[in-house]
């Protein structure tokens, strides 16, 4: 209320007492505090790095089995060098192309689980925080026995139930197909994420659902599903993002463990989980390829991690202002 | 809202009968549910309100005030019970669900609350605040309600309504947000406002203008209004009746003019004393009530006010008094000792007289109370 301590002015004389002030509609400079730092920046164009690279570069390269170095590359010196920045694995796929790949599952895997999880959890989250009472208690006990379960433990014995051995409609057990195993990866992940994201937002939720707006809503003769989703969700969203910023990390290094465990996305598709796995033994002769792949995670949860940061700060800001 | 329940919203008041009171309270109750027991917030109250007309509603904190206007409009938290006859319209509210409800709020009844600051939506702008509303219970188009929207805060008074209406609620005054309040609840032309201390959260001078901007809205629509206040200064002038509430009952119900000119009840005589007049000289102590309200959880036997009131006999302390009315003018009260009359002047000379109420309150000569030495600091 500090910036409007002219409010003791007769509302109706403001617009007349402040003629030489045009009204702020165009662009304007941020305070220092509310700018984004370098750190911000520098977090921003990494993970836009990624995604545009995990889009295009798959897209763009044609990729021939025969046209790797062992096979003999067409190409010499520079050239080579300049068209395969970051060298060859041990079978002589471009490594560049391969991280693309990689972060083309990995962030397939990562925002598809977290998507998951904000819809079920978040919703659900929602509901309990809203509706209180009974409700609450029943969804807050079922997100506490996914909670007491550890994650990873969770994660791998979904993926062993549901996707080691499909059947078809002749009865065989055959290897389930690699978009199935995909599919119940991203929902084990996505299951592993709900309660987390689901206690976050109950947790706003239900302080949101105290406020007086809400009754002022109500008083309107508002339905609660309306009140949930207009009222009170987008008052929830950032903190939401907030944590899901941070499960999309947690996800990322969750797909890598299951990998190494043999059970994440297999060869040959490429995650940046199963390159680590396939590499990990050959430390010493072929460190960048095992060092690679593990500077792309690195980087890439440090990001989600600032930027999880700033979102919340930038929204605390935000609510402590009004 | 679903197409069926809009028809169902149409004809429930297609066929409102349009004489008789808008709004009949008869022996409300609303008791909250604590681990100390049952919180008695309001106990027995019965109001009648006429089309078009103002009823004021004041108290001190915790007197019921707020509660007994929820009560009313069905916007109470689950863990409460309620009892007694709500009748709008004719028709009985009183134990009807919050579905039944949803077809009131909004456009048959609708509130405006105390602080603006936290009643609008931090992250919707204020047009969509307003059309929100009109779109789900007039089913108008978008341009519509846009529209209506427009003229809605041209009527209360915010100048460059256009720019408002893309504007947030932290962008405008505490002022303003009121007045955007006050549009949002006049939107869907309710018949009855509910006012629950509108202008407690606002600057001294930015109240007048909410208050007048109030009553001249009423006027146009024809609307009815319950104006719930701590101020009596709020009613006068504005309500033609005003119900004075202690500890959850209305002590003292009558027309606003004859409230103030033959007060009767020794609370609402209080009330007034307590307000410090301009003409007083400079460091006039103020008359304040001494004690506190009642716990609302075992209410005194007798005459809840009995504690506190410098004309208390030993009958007060065992016996209620009802809400008697005996006067022509429709003027109701609780007390055996009333102001102003010979009964009251009795009473009051005999405490002065003795030193003390009947209650163990110390009464100086002048009938004032004396404040026992610890409260003033």
């Amino acid at each position: 209320m500090l910036a409007q301590s002219p409010s003791t002015v007769p509302d109706s004389d403001l617009a007349t007492l402040e003629p030489s002030e045009p009204p702020k509609t165009g662009r304007f400079r941020r305070p220092r505090s509310q700018r984004l730092g370098i750190g911000a920046w520098a977090a921003i164009i990494w993970l836009g790095i990624v995604l545009v690279g995990a889009i295009l570069i798959p897209i763009l390269v044609h990729s021939n089995p025969n046209n790797n170095a062992i096979a003999g590359h067409s190409s010499q010196g520079l050239f080579k060098v300049a068209s395969h920045p970051l060298g060859f694995d041990r079978n002589g796929d471009d490594m560049l192309l391969n991280l693309a790949k990689g972060a083309r599952n990995s962030m397939l895997v990562s925002l598809g689980a977290v998507g998951f999880g904000l819809i079920l959890g978040g919703g659900l989250g929602l509901v309990a925080g809203y509706f209180g009472r009974g409700v609450d208690g029943a969804l807050t006990t079922l997100f506490n026995v996914l909670l007491s379960i550890p994650p990873f433990v969770l994660a791998l014995s979904l993926i062993t139930v549901f996707a080691t051995t499909a059947i078809d409609k002749t009865g065989n057990q055959h290897p389930p197909s690699s978009t199935h195993r995909l599919i119940v990866l991203i929902i084990a992940l996505g299951v592993v994420s709900v309660p987390t994201l689901g206690r976050i937002t109950r947790a706003n939720a239900l302080q949101w659902s105290q406020r007086e707006f809400v009754l002022a809503a109500r008083a309107q003769g508002a339905s609660n599903i309306r009140i949930m989703l207009r009222e009170v969700l987008p008052n929830v969203l950032p903190a939401m993002f907030s944590i899901a910023f941070l499960a999309i990390a947690f996800v990322i290094v969750a797909e890598g463990g299951l990998s190494i465990l043999g059970v994440g996305v297999l060869p040959p598709a490429v995650s940046w989980g199963n390159m680590i796995a396939g590499t990990r033994a050959d430390l010493q002769t072929l460190p960048f390829e095992l060092f690679e792949p593990i500077l792309c995670i690195f980087f890439t949860v440090l990001s989600l991690n600032y930027l999880g940061d700033i979102v919340r700060s930038r929204f605390d800001v935000r609510e402590s202002a009004i | 809202m679903s197409p069926r329940r809009k028809r169902a919203t149409a004809e429930r008041f297609a066929d409102a009968p349009l004489d008789g009171p808008l709004l009949e309270v008869e022996g409300v109750q609303t008791f909250f549910k604590t681990p100390r027991g049952l919180v008695h917030a309001v106990d027995g109250v019965s109001l009648t309100l006429e089309r078009g007309k103002t009823l004021g509603i004041v108290g001190e904190s915790g007197s019921g005030k707020s509660v007994l206007s929820r009560s009313i409009m069905g916007l109470l938290p689950s863990n409460v019970e309620r009892h007694g006859s709500i009748k709008f319209e004719g028709h009985e509210i009183g134990h009807a669900s919050n579905d039944e409800m949803r077809h009131y709020w909004g456009t048959q009844m609708s509130m405006v609350f105390q602080d603006p600051m936290t009643s609008l939506n931090p992250v919707m702008r204020i047009g969509k605040q307003i059309t929100e509303p009109l779109r789900y219970h007039l089913d108008v188009s978008r341009d519509y309600a846009q529209d209506t929207a427009l003229a809605l805060l041209q009527s209360v008074g915010i100048p460059e309504a256009e720019r408002r209406l893309r504007e947030y609620p932290h962008q405008l005054s505490g002022g303003m947000r009121q007045r955007v309040m006050i549009a949002i609840a006049l939107a869907c032309g309710p018949k009855l406002l509910f006012a629950d201390e509108p202008t407690t959260a606002l600057d001294v001078t930015v109240q007048a203008q909410i208050l007048d901007l109030l009553h001249a809205q009423q006027r146009e629509r024809f609307m009815a209004m319950v104006l719930v206040t701590h101020d009596l200064g709020v009613v006068a002038g504005r309500a033609e009746t005003t119900a004075v509430m202690y500890a959850g009952r209305v002590v003292e119900y009558a027309p606003t003019r004859d409230l103030f000119n033959s007060t009767r009840h020794p609370y609402t005589e209080a009330l007034l004393k307590s307000i410090p007049k301009l003409a007083q000289p400079s460091h006039t102590r103020l008359e304040a009530i001494t004690g506190r309200p009642p716990d609302l959880v075992n209410p005194p036997a007798g005459c809840k006010f009995a504690a506190r009131c410098p004309y208390a006999q030993a009958r007060c302390l065992t016996e209620e008094p009802g809400l008697g009315d005996s006067t022509s003018v429709g003027h109701s009260f609780r007390c055996f000792y009333p102001v102003g009359t010979e009964a009251g002047k009795a009473a009051l000379a005999t405490n002065v007289a003795a030193g003390v109420t009947a209650a163990g309150l110390p009464v100086s000569a002048g009938g004032s109370v004396v404040a026992p030495t610890s409260v003033v600091a």
